[in-house]
């Protein structure tokens, strides 16, 4: 018997359908995932099971949890239901626990108020499941707040809010799309080991097919909120027979076309950095004592040459992107140069620095987020162009700005709208217009990529590959995400706690890593076929 | 931490020097002569230029702030030109009377604002939440001597609950006194806690859409206690820069409304020292205020590392006092949000 049964589960909020039709069953132990682009339904859906839908979201058809009818539950059967036999677990860890609480309250609470055991008790068994979420209580005793926690360390207080109380359904909504591929692979090790132990449902939600391969026993795909196909995972995916499955596919494969690759060593380097390293003021442990500074770069040297594109890959933390900045002279460095076409850049007023700003700019990965929302496109995209030696005419600058639209797929017309009017996708395409309209000859993008749907972020690189072909402009590419620095670079950088560790050509470093960093991140990160094909293997 | 406390003192200190100078400054441009004054109009000008002397007004302007200063900092206050006794006599009379009255009425309008912005918060765009933001609406426009008034008239006059005005000395019994303040604090507590509940509304609003918020539901508790346990505590940074903010006003208020009340306080001796030209009465009374209000925001900027613990563990180097975008940018859209109010409150009037 199924432990949790979805079924002809339409959601309106609003006049708006969210979700229509919708079937869906777990079993105990069983693992489902749920897969989707934005704007699927993939998290209403999840909510709806615990039924805290936004105000007037209408939800119709059955759900039924346990035998509990759960649109038809009242809201005290609700609370009972919810942190005891249903938990969940959210997407963004970093805002997920409230920061005036320490996360021993906050993981006792729900224990104390199901069980109604006292102080102690609660907080006796708030310590077991910290322990067994991998937070020790030498290192993470009940009183420490959650802002004293990284990310992944925040991620793992939050599943032990979710399984406190062993709960049989645990519902997952993109548990690990805000953590690098490392402490990806660490929570689903987690997740999978919570669900054999207590024979668990586990309803795992997620954008990334490679992620849900690897870990659920069926999947269900979600499109517009219509499911489009469901079934075992690794029939679904191996024989792609429904075509939005082989669409989602591909896009997560995808590798832009670029006939022609620029190898290291052709030519004079456009970027040289040397002997580069930065450090930050530390906490002060005492009065009398010097802070010791934390080292977030140390002595690294690269060189990224003309209509080279270069991946800089790394965990969070290890340095990428304050590297980055002090590439962008947004940053200097505590030692070492940076020379751009010859000319140092760093400890140069910003006067001086107004070439290099010129051929030289930036994609950053959010695209909500990088723009004024009260100017108009028009105004935006030609940001840069203060950079310019001579200014242009009004006329000429919309021209410039006319022209860089449409090098990224965007319409003329398009000038006079405002940043909101933009998908993702889109605005994403706007930033890297901004980004070229002064022809700059390196672009930087940090992480450009990884908040998109997989079909847009399949576009969006192949944007990139036709800049880079047609413009000949270089790239620093950050990521965590190997498959895009597989995708998208001529050379690879592994960068570890600081240092770089490793370099070489895109294929050699990502199949064969050498250094321990490099070893750790390709082991970690999921890898579509790989995973269907160990799917296939396990079922014989 | 030591260290950003030990930051917030000296600019507080600073800040009240800063302060004595202008109200030194301002006292001095002011027109008028102390000592013609106090002799009268009919007085020679010998008479006068001996007094000016004995009173030390013909010293240099910085000699004569340094002296001022000085007898500041040791509560000496010099004498009253009207009374002719040490202005700290009747300052220490009066604060037995304005201190508790702020007191109470600061005390009152958390007791009111706090429960109805929670409810209105709770109730977003339902009938409760919509009357009790047009009460708060009319509680922000209508000004507090006329809510005096009304008092007055409702309470005193029709019931015969306590009295209309008038103060019988803490000697005559601490519930008697207590009565005749309790009006007046209620008149200056109602302006303020209209406005201290829609920022505690729109602060809960925020803070109810918090991903943290969704977490605590996913346990289990019901809607009232995520509300109390885990909004209202993240609410409470912009409620008490408000609070602090606020603290001038009411302190303006009570001028006013301890006239209506006749009430012996600082804000009637200032009120009368500013007819009588009484400048030393003056400059020592706003100097405390100064201070009180320095004060009340010293303590809401402690405050606020015991509400949030992020705040407590400040490296000496951090740029606003603040870590990265947390506090700051709630409490510059609750100030915000706050003068938006007032100005809107003031037009009307």
């Amino acid at each position: 018997m199924s432990l949790l049964e979805i079924e002809n589960l339409s959601l309106t909020i609003g006049a708006t359908p969210i979700l229509k039709g919708v079937d869906l069953a777990i079993a105990p132990g069983e693992v489902v995932g749920l897969v989707g682009e934005s704007g699927s339904g993939k998290s209403m859906t999840a909510l709806t099971i615990m039924r805290l839908l936004p105000h007037l979201a209408r939800a119709e058809g059955r759900v039924a949890f346990d035998g509990i009818d759960i649109l038809g539950a009242s809201e005290d059967q609700m609370c009972a239901l919810r942190g005891d036999d249903i938990g969940m677990v959210f997407q963004e860890p970093m805002t997920a626990l409230n920061p005036v609480k320490t996360i021993g309250e906050q993981v006792a609470e729900g224990i104390r108020w199901h069980t109604k055991a006292g102080r102690a008790d609660a907080e006796d068994r708030a310590r077991k499941i910290l322990d067994r979420v991998g937070l020790p209580e030498a290192k993470f005793p009940l009183s420490r707040y959650p802002h004293e926690l990284s990310g992944g360390q925040r991620q793992r207080v939050v599943i032990a809010i979710a399984c406190a109380l062993k709960p049989k359904l645990l519902i997952a909504d993109e548990p690990t799309t805000a953590l690098d591929v490392v402490l990806q692979a660490q929570i689903l090790d987690l997740l999978r080991d919570l669900v054999s132990e207590n024979r668990m449902g586990l309803l795992l939600i997620s954008h990334d097919l490679a992620v849900v391969t690897e870990m659920a026993d069926r999947l269900t795909i979600l499109r517009r909120g219509e499911v489009t196909e469901a079934g075992d995972t690794a029939r679904t995916l191996s024989e792609q027979s429904h075509p939005y499955t082989r669409e989602l596919a591909l896009a997560s494969m995808h590798v832009p076309a670029r006939p022609r690759p620029h190898p290291a060593g052709s030519a004079k380097p456009l970027l040289e950095v040397e002997s580069v390293g930065r450090d930050y003021p530390g906490r002060r442990k005492s009065l009398f004592r010097p802070a010791q500074p934390i080292r977030a770069v140390d002595d690294v040297s690269l060189t990224i040459e003309p209509a080279q594109s270069v991946a800089l890959v790394g965990r969070s933390g290890c340095g990428k992107s304050t590297l980055a900045r002090m590439i962008l002279a947004l940053d200097k460095p505590t030692a070492g140069t940076i020379r751009f076409r010859g000319v140092p850049i760093t400890g140069k007023p910003e006067s001086a620095l107004r070439p290099a700003r010129r051929d030289m700019q930036v994609v950053f990965q959010d695209p909500y987020g990088s723009f004024d929302p009260r100017q108009k496109v028009e105004k935006l995209v030609a940001e840069p162009l203060h950079l310019l030696e001579k200014q242009p005419a009004k006329a000429e600058r919309r021209d410039m700005v006319a022209h860089a639209l449409q090098e990224v797929g965007l319409g003329p017309r398009d000038m006079d709208k405002y940043p909101h009017e933009f998908s993702g996708g889109q605005r994403q395409r706007l930033s890297i217009a901004r980004a070229i309209i002064t022809r700059p000859k390196l672009v930087v993008a940090d992480e450009p990529v990884s908040a998109l749907d997989v079909s847009i972020r399949a576009q969006i690189l192949d944007l990139f590959a036709e800049l880079n072909q047609k413009l000949g402009i270089a790239y620093l590419f950050i990521t965590h995400d190997l498959t895009v620095a597989r995708a998208m670079a001529d050379e690879v950088l592994v960068m570890h706690e600081g240092k770089i560790v490793e370099r070489g050509r895109a294929a050699d470093v990502l199949d064969h890593p050498h250094s321990e960093g490099a070893q750790a991140l390709v082991a970690a990160a999921p890898d579509l076929h790989r995973a269907i094909a160990r799917r296939l293997q396990e079922q014989g | 931490m030591t260290a950003h406390l030990l930051k917030r003192l000296i600019i507080a200190a600073l800040t009240l020097v800063l302060a004595s100078i202008v109200v030194f400054a301002v006292m001095e441009i002011l027109p008028g002569d102390p000592a013609r004054l106090m002799l009268g109009m009919n007085a020679s000008a010998d008479q006068v230029e001996v007094l000016r002397n004995q009173m030390g007004l013909n010293a240099p302007l910085v000699l004569r702030y340094l002296h001022w200063a000085a007898g500041l900092l040791s509560l000496d206050f010099g004498r009253s030109y009207t009374y002719s006794v040490p202005v700290i006599d009747l300052v220490r009379e009066r604060i037995a009377v304005s201190l508790p009255l702020a007191l109470i009425a600061l005390a009152l309008s958390t007791i009111i604002a706090i429960p109805v912005g929670v409810f209105s918060a709770s109730r977003q765009g339902r009938a409760g939440d919509t009357l009790a933001m047009g009460a708060a609406q009319l509680g922000v426009a209508v000004p507090n001597f006329w809510f005096a008034l009304m008092l007055i008239y409702l309470f005193a006059v029709w019931l015969h609950l306590v009295p209309a005005g008038g103060f019988p000395g803490w000697s005559a019994g601490i519930w008697a006194a207590l009565k005749s303040l309790l009006l007046p604090a209620v008149a200056l507590a109602l302006p303020q806690a209209a406005i201290l509940a829609r920022v505690a509304r729109s602060a809960l609003i925020e803070v109810l859409n918090e991903d943290y918020i969704r977490t605590a539901r996913a346990k289990g508790l019901p809607y009232r206690a995520v509300l109390w346990r885990h909004a209202l505590r993240n609410a409470m940074i912009p409620v008490l820069t408000i609070l602090g903010l606020q603290f001038a006003f009411l302190l303006a208020g009570t001028i006013i409304i301890e006239n209506v009340f006749y009430l012996p306080g600082l804000g009637r001796l200032i009120f009368q020292a500013i007819t009588q030209r009484d400048l030393i009465v003056v400059e020592s009374i706003v100097m405390l205020l100064v201070a009180a209000v320095i004060l009340i925001n010293l303590l809401v900027d402690f405050s606020y590392a015991i509400v949030d613990p992020r705040l407590r563990a400040i490296p000496g180097k951090v740029r606003s006092g603040f870590p990265s975008g947390i506090a700051p940018k709630q409490i510059l859209r609750a100030v915000q949000r706050f003068r938006e109010t007032r100005n809107r409150s003031r037009g009307r009037q």
